[in-house]
């Protein structure tokens, strides 16, 4: 290659990866979705913040509230209670959920709110041998903080 | 003793490492031959070293002996033996103990071979491995050590996560890592490279069945995990765009590029500097991709407030392999020599812009996975990126791909006339609007999208088998052709059978839930599935249901049985789902047994799949892997072109 076909080339490749990644924003600003628990998702509302809003997609985490399980019988959804311990949020899905899913275990629910009720589209399945999710971990950990009064 | 005995094979190692990160290097920058020479006695020993260290951790998991913490942690006496076995590396000590070991071992066959190799070169590239070595054991016995004691020693251990307990799990990590290792040796020839200030079709030849080695473990390792996820997690799906597969995603692609790089080198001397640069690159992200899976910069800012020693220590050692390489580089590529001039109309010019674009498939993946990591670390939020994003950039550039993949071979090295590569264009091209036309008259059903794919998965068939015809249809031309030509044919062709296989099971798939009672039938995509009955069972370290569905098509077909099982494993406390394939012909009929009916123990929740042509995915995959295996072959007798 000689100087000018050399000139052309570096031309093209960031033409090539200018386009990638002019696509690859205009695919991330609808495909994004935030991490929230119940007790932010709950302050936003009040704000009538837009990532909240009606069917604007996120993701909702926290534990699943024990005892609030419920797998209806007359369809194939499930509701249960997604609580940070300081808010719940009721949520429905319908299917089979993951396996790990269980009560008083962590759970992250991607979805929309339909008035008070959280409409998960799906229930988070990793293939991660400690199958935490780490916002969920550090959630969990401030607000345990939190109300222990951030001991330590 | 056997831990002691193996920690110490370790820690012996360690020292071994760091030797041969000096004394070759020395020797070969001063012309010493005794000091060159001992490279290859030096990681042989090394090798066994690591061997005996990984032998140790695997004879303690053998014997379950719960008085090593990490065995403890891990493995439970009622496991099968064979899950005992693969535990050693279905947790992060041990995996990194097992990375270590398939580094020793490329260099062991680096070493041990007896290979055309300069010296010189030889030695300096076993050295830098020893040094790349030496980073790893330091790791290992300061943060990761998978040989601490527990005392007093527990009478039970805590077991395997269920999920990993499954035969083809047992081998993915395994060969997935012996790929990303293996490009370990592609960064050292570079790096060597760059020191020497040598670059040329010889040093290229050399490497290339390296990088062709590596790709292919890699290929197959990506391909197992897939399967995997598809049989295993009950989502219907063999790819999530999970970062985890992502991080082996983006070191495939990355090393499809250098694939092809490194045989425009090797052939006509061109694209010396960017396929150094690909070296290095390749294998940063397989280093990348190994720490976003194991060490959870990726799974968390988390795990490094929970053991701070092991994510800094992390981030050093990737910092001063990539940086130093690509300061090294930075340094000297400048005074390498520019490579052999080509038109853009040419072999070099078609393997220049498929780095091009596999370049930019690796970039689009990487700000996709790697874009929330940088949020959540600056604390600026938490947001995932989803399937979506990746479909949305990577399908529009893989059509101009799929006709760049056509035409490559079609090409001459250093220049085509036009008007030779449109005669050779004819004929696909001609059959490919054949293929057009008759979609037309016939509508698949599906989007536009589908018949997009399919047009172009066409074209890359028919284009691949006419420039095979071209080259084979004299006899005498069949023997004289390079095996890397029968390899690139079959590998192309998987590809095109891959994009046939994702298009057909993503597009026309069918999905149904339902509530089933005992003795119930439905139809299901022009199937009878009816719930014959579920039985309890008992394994090896669970107990299960057994759920019986029979799937008929039409009064007289015989049929046949679907069997999922729902699991349960006492030792963790967890239920499992294992789902019921039936393969007919490329089609994949799937179920998966959900909840019970506490008021009618009878009832369950049904989910059933239909995925036409899935199986062409995974013989896809493994025809790309296959054309690998194939270039490896030793050419015969006389070198032709």
């Amino acid at each position: 290659m000689g100087r000018r076909a050399r000139f052309r080339f570096i031309l093209l490749v960031l033409l090539c990866l200018a386009g990638a990644a002019a696509l690859a924003l205009y695919a991330m600003r609808d495909n994004i979705s935030y991490f929230f628990t119940p007790q932010q998702v709950a302050d936003m509302k009040a704000k009538n913040d837009r990532r909240v809003r009606e069917g604007a997609t996120f993701r909702l985490g926290g534990l699943v509230k024990p005892g609030s399980l419920v797998r209806r019988t007359d369809n194939l959804v499930i509701e249960f209670i997604v609580t940070d311990e300081l808010r719940d949020q009721k949520v429905s899905y319908e299917g089979i959920p993951p396996d790990l899913f269980r009560e008083g275990q962590g759970v992250v629910a991607t979805g929309s709110l339909r008035g008070d009720v959280f409409h998960a589209k799906q229930l988070l399945a990793k293939h991660d041998e400690n199958y935490t999710p780490p916002e969920l971990a550090r959630e969990m950990k401030r607000v345990h903080d939190e109300k222990t009064g951030g001991a330590r | 003793m056997i831990v002691e005995l193996a920690h110490f094979a370790l820690a012996l190692a360690l020292v071994l490492s760091l030797m041969l990160a000096t004394v070759p290097m020395a020797g070969a920058a001063k012309g010493r031959v005794a000091w060159m020479a001992l490279a290859r006695p030096m990681a042989i020993s090394l090798c066994g070293l690591v061997t005996i260290a990984l032998l140790g951790l695997v004879h303690a998991y053998a014997l379950s002996d719960f008085s090593v913490l990490n065995v403890q942690q891990n493995s439970h006496t009622l496991k099968p033996w064979i899950y005992k076995i693969t535990g050693v590396w279905g947790n992060h000590e041990g995996s990194i103990l097992l990375w270590a070991w398939m580094l020793t071992s490329w260099m062991f066959f680096l070493a041990a071979r007896d290979l055309a190799l300069p010296a010189g070169l030889r030695a300096r590239v076993l050295s830098l491995m020893g040094l790349v070595v030496a980073g790893f054991l330091s790791y290992i016995l300061v943060a990761s050590n998978p040989f601490l004691r527990l005392s007093p020693a527990p009478r039970e251990g805590l077991d395997l996560n269920p999920v990993l307990q499954d035969p083809l799990l047992a081998i993915h990590p395994p060969v997935l890592y012996a790929g990303y290792v293996g490009f370990s040796v592609a960064f050292c020839f570079a790096l060597a490279a760059l020191i020497e200030k040598k670059v040329d079709p010889e040093w290229a030849e050399q490497l290339r069945p390296w990088v062709m080695a590596a790709w292919v473990f890699m290929t197959l390792g990506i391909m197992l995990g897939a399967t995997w996820a598809y049989y295993e997690l009950g989502w219907g799906g063999f790819w999530f765009w999970d970062p985890v597969e992502n991080a082996s995603l983006m070191p495939w692609l990355a090393g499809t590029a250098l694939l092809h790089s490194v045989a425009a080198l090797q052939k006509r001397g061109a694209l010396k500097i960017w396929t150094v640069l690909l070296c290095i690159l390749t294998f940063t992200l397989s280093l990348l991709g190994t720490f976003l899976v194991r060490s959870g910069i990726l799974t968390s800012v988390h795990s490094f407030a929970s053991d701070p020693t092991r994510g800094i220590f992390i981030l050093v050692l990737l910092g001063l392999t990539a940086g130093g390489a690509f300061l090294m580089y930075g340094l000297r590529a400048p005074q390498i020599r520019i490579g052999a001039s080509f038109r853009p109309v040419s072999r070099e010019g078609a393997i220049l812009l498929n780095n091009v674009f596999l370049f930019t498939f690796c970039a689009t993946v990487f700000m996709g996975t790697l874009y929330p990591i940088f949020l959540s670390a600056l604390e600026l939020g938490s947001i995932s990126v989803g399937a979506p994003y990746f479909t949305a950039t990577l399908t529009p550039l893989l059509i101009p791909f799929a006709i760049l993949m056509g035409l490559g071979p079609m090409l001459a090295w250093r220049e085509t006339l036009p008007g030779t590569l449109s005669r050779r264009v004819l004929v696909p091209g001609a059959l490919t609007a054949l293929l057009a036309l008759a979609v037309a008259l016939m509508p698949l059903p599906g989007r536009p999208f589908t018949v997009v794919m399919f047009l172009a998965a066409g074209w890359i068939l028919f284009a691949t088998l006419a420039d095979f015809y071209r080259k084979t249809h004299r006899l005498t031309a069949l023997r004289s052709l390079p095996p890397a030509y029968y390899g690139m044919v079959v590998a192309h062709a998987g590809f095109a059978v891959l994009l046939i296989g994702v298009t057909a099971a993503t597009s026309w798939n069918a999905e149904k839930i339902s509530w089933m009672t005992v003795g119930e039938r439905l139809s299901f995509t022009g199937r009878e599935v009816s719930f014959l009955g579920v039985r309890p069972d008992i394994g090896r370290n669970y107990t299960l249901e057994r759920a019986i569905f029979r799937v008929t098509e039409g009064a007289d077909d015989p049929g046949y049985y679907l069997q999922p099982e729902k699991r349960w494993y006492p030792t963790q406390e967890r239920e499992l789902s294992e789902t019921a394939l039936h393969l007919d012909g490329f089609d994949i009929t799937y179920a998966v047994l959900g909840d019970q009916d506490k008021e009618n123990p009878q009832r369950r929740v049904v989910r059933l799949y239909h995925h036409p042509l899935i199986a062409l995915v995974l013989a896809g995959a493994l025809m790309i892997a296959a054309g690998g295996l194939m270039s490896l072959a030793k050419p015969r007798r006389e070198k032709s072109a």
